[in-house]
């Protein structure tokens, strides 16, 4: 990468007890790149999206983002300064409506007005396709709908890198290759992404850059489908015997 | 994006709100004429109404809003009764003066509470604020120059030095202590006003939409950079300046105070959430519901004594389990009826692409060979 460095992890560790779920993991990533991570579960990839966004802090290591040392922030002060996330289990605000889930999101995590972000929630409700569900309460959405929410409601902070965490899951075919477009379309827009994911497909259609994480280490990193061809990983990741 | 993006707008407003908007203004207009016909019993009744409704209000941001479920809240209405003796007494300031310095001192003493129960979480916060309640209590008992345990009452020279005494006599033509209930009505009017008035307007700003997120979900909230903590600590600091001027208004009404009337757990707590539970919490209308029930309640049954207490919290338990939502939120959700909507609603204004996105979803199509390798 050639391009300034935006995120950049340093032997970062997590133990949760005697279970390290972060082991001395070092990650680069450049402004507008769009890294995905794959991994057996337990790997410590949600892990590594918890520490990256704050919800946890790390044991050791540090994390530089912008070139300032964010590894003690708080979540709320990562996102503004452009770093937004996704859950894995989607977390909406049920009693809100789909719009009012954008609007908290778009004026606390980018700091401006009400009004000034309406036009922009629209257009990212219309992006995500859920233009149609705008004025209704968020707990009343179908699973698939959620799931669009969260990409949703974390690009209306304006965030400068999106993490993704395993947003395709249970999606069908069609809904899968919809997903890659809208993606596509935000990396056009220049914001980095890292994205866990488990259809590997549709991280191959995205990324620039591939990771495999296994038991908390980074066992592969490169060009995507040079990674997915390497030995190793298929033996660990696939479970194929090389 | 091929097509121009449509156009977006947003509002809150329905017909319903706009016709309870102008109904809100006519009722406030009428009650603050109505002590030129009203009897003085009348007065005193919707003196206690509203400073009532003043509490739960406060409750009902605090707990419906801010999931701060305190059952303390006796401590900042015992504070400020106590800022407006001391004041009053002591220093010699005039009453409704005297009242407003008791909401900033409720709001001041808010600051060191805040820092010992915000320590706790849950059920623990809930009893640390009522054990801050009763440290106020003993150590308020133990000032001599306010009576200490027995307490005191307001001299008759601090009662007639309240603002706009002698003009309220001559308007109205009435005696001294009448008109000094008409002055205190008019004081807890206002404060009414000021704490539905001022509730409605921050719960349409952005600071409302982030507490009604905090309640959804804490985790989501500070990922998108909503600080949980200023914000909670920011309504308790309020609830406390609005809870201490209500608790002044209601000891200078009264004129007689002491450390267990003015820190009562069962007065200024336990009724003001019987108030909002009962009426709904988590909206605007549902306490003032809630305030008017227990004015009946409290008018006809309280002769009973202990019966009535169990019956009221008889009451409380038999709506919470077959209507959480209490009386309003049934009426609310039953009718989708809401008298000062919080709901922003997107609306398209722009017709050149409708927000059918699911028909646009179709016709586009997934695209192919996208997936495969």
């Amino acid at each position: 990468m050639t391009a300034a460095r935006m995120l950049s992890i340093s032997k970062l560790g997590k133990s949760f007890g005697s279970l390290v779920v972060t082991d001395k993991l070092d990650l680069e990533l450049g402004a507008g790149e769009a890294l995905g991570i794959i991994g057996p579960n337990g790997a410590g990839k949600t892990t590594l999206m918890n520490l990256i966004s704050g919800a946890i802090v790390p044991d050791t290591g540090a994390i530089r983002f912008d070139g300032r040392d964010i590894t003690t922030d708080s979540p709320q002060r990562r996102c503004r300064a452009g770093i937004a996330r996704t859950f894995q289990i989607p977390h909406p605000f049920g009693n809100l409506s789909v719009f009012e889930n954008l609007l908290v999101a778009a004026a606390y995590g980018s700091g401006k007005r009400e009004a000034e972000v309406v036009e922009a929630c629209g257009s990212i409700l219309d992006m995500t396709g859920l233009l149609s569900r705008a004025n209704r309460r968020a707990e009343t959405l179908t699973l698939l709908e959620r799931k669009r929410l969260e990409l949703a409601r974390a690009l209306a902070t304006e965030p400068r890198l999106l993490l993704l965490d395993e947003i395709a899951g249970g999606l069908t075919e069609a809904e899968c290759a919809l997903l890659v477009e809208t993606v596509r379309a935000i990396r056009t827009r220049g914001t980095a992404i890292i994205w866990i994911e488990h259809i590997v497909q549709a991280l191959l259609a995205v990324v620039d850059r591939l990771v495999v994480l296994n038991f908390g280490r980074k066992i592969a990193e490169g060009e995507p489908r040079a990674v997915m061809s390497s030995a190793e990983v298929r033996e660990i990741y696939l479970g194929i015997a090389a | 994006m091929t097509a121009a993006s449509p156009r977006f707008r947003m509002t809150t407003r329905t017909r319903v709100s706009s016709w309870a908007t102008i109904g809100a203004a006519i009722l406030t207009a009428g009650l603050a004429a109505l002590p030129a016909v009203a009897s003085r019993g009348l007065i005193q009744d919707l003196f206690f109404i509203f400073t009532m409704l003043c509490l739960a209000q406060y409750w009902n941001l605090l707990a419906g809003y801010a999931g701060l479920v305190s059952v303390g809240q006796q401590a900042f209405v015992g504070l400020g009764a106590y800022t407006l003796f001391a004041a009053t007494i002591l220093a010699g300031i005039e009453p409704l003066t005297a009242a407003l310095l008791s909401g900033v001192v409720a709001a001041a003493m808010a600051v060191p509470t805040a820092f010992v129960v915000f320590r706790l979480r849950g059920a623990y916060f809930a009893i640390g604020t009522w054990v801050a309640a009763e440290v106020y209590r003993l150590v308020l008992a133990q000032v001599k120059e306010l009576g200490g345990g027995t307490g005191t009452s307001l001299t008759m020279s601090v009662v007639s030095s309240t603002a706009g005494l002698d003009w309220v006599s001559m308007a109205f033509g009435v005696r001294t202590p009448a008109a000094r209930d008409i002055v205190v009505y008019w004081a807890a009017l206002a404060l009414l006003v000021i704490t539905l008035a001022g509730i409605y307007w921050l719960l349409r700003s952005r600071f409302g939409l982030a507490l009604s997120s905090l309640r959804d979900s804490e985790l989501t909230a500070s990922s998108i950079g909503v600080d949980a903590f200023r914000l909670k600590v920011f309504v308790y600091i309020l609830t406390a300046a609005g809870g201490g001027a209500a608790g002044a208004l209601i000891f200078l009404q009264s004129a007689r105070i002491s450390p267990d009337s003015a820190f009562a757990v069962l007065d200024w707590t336990a009724y003001v959430i019987f108030i909002v539970v009962i009426g709904g919490i988590g909206t605007i209308e549902g306490p003032i519901v809630g305030a008017v029930v227990f004015y009946f309640l409290q008018t006809y049954l309280a002769a009973f004594g202990t019966w009535y207490l169990m019956l009221l919290g008889a009451l409380g338990i038999v709506i919470m389990l077959i209507a959480p939502k209490g009386i309003w939120g049934s009426i609310a959700d039953r009718f989708d009826l809401h008298l000062f909507p919080t709901r922003r609603r997107l609306v398209v204004t722009s017709t050149r692409r409708t927000g059918d996105d699911r028909q646009r979803a179709r016709q586009s199509g997934p695209p192919s060979g996208q997936m495969r390798r």
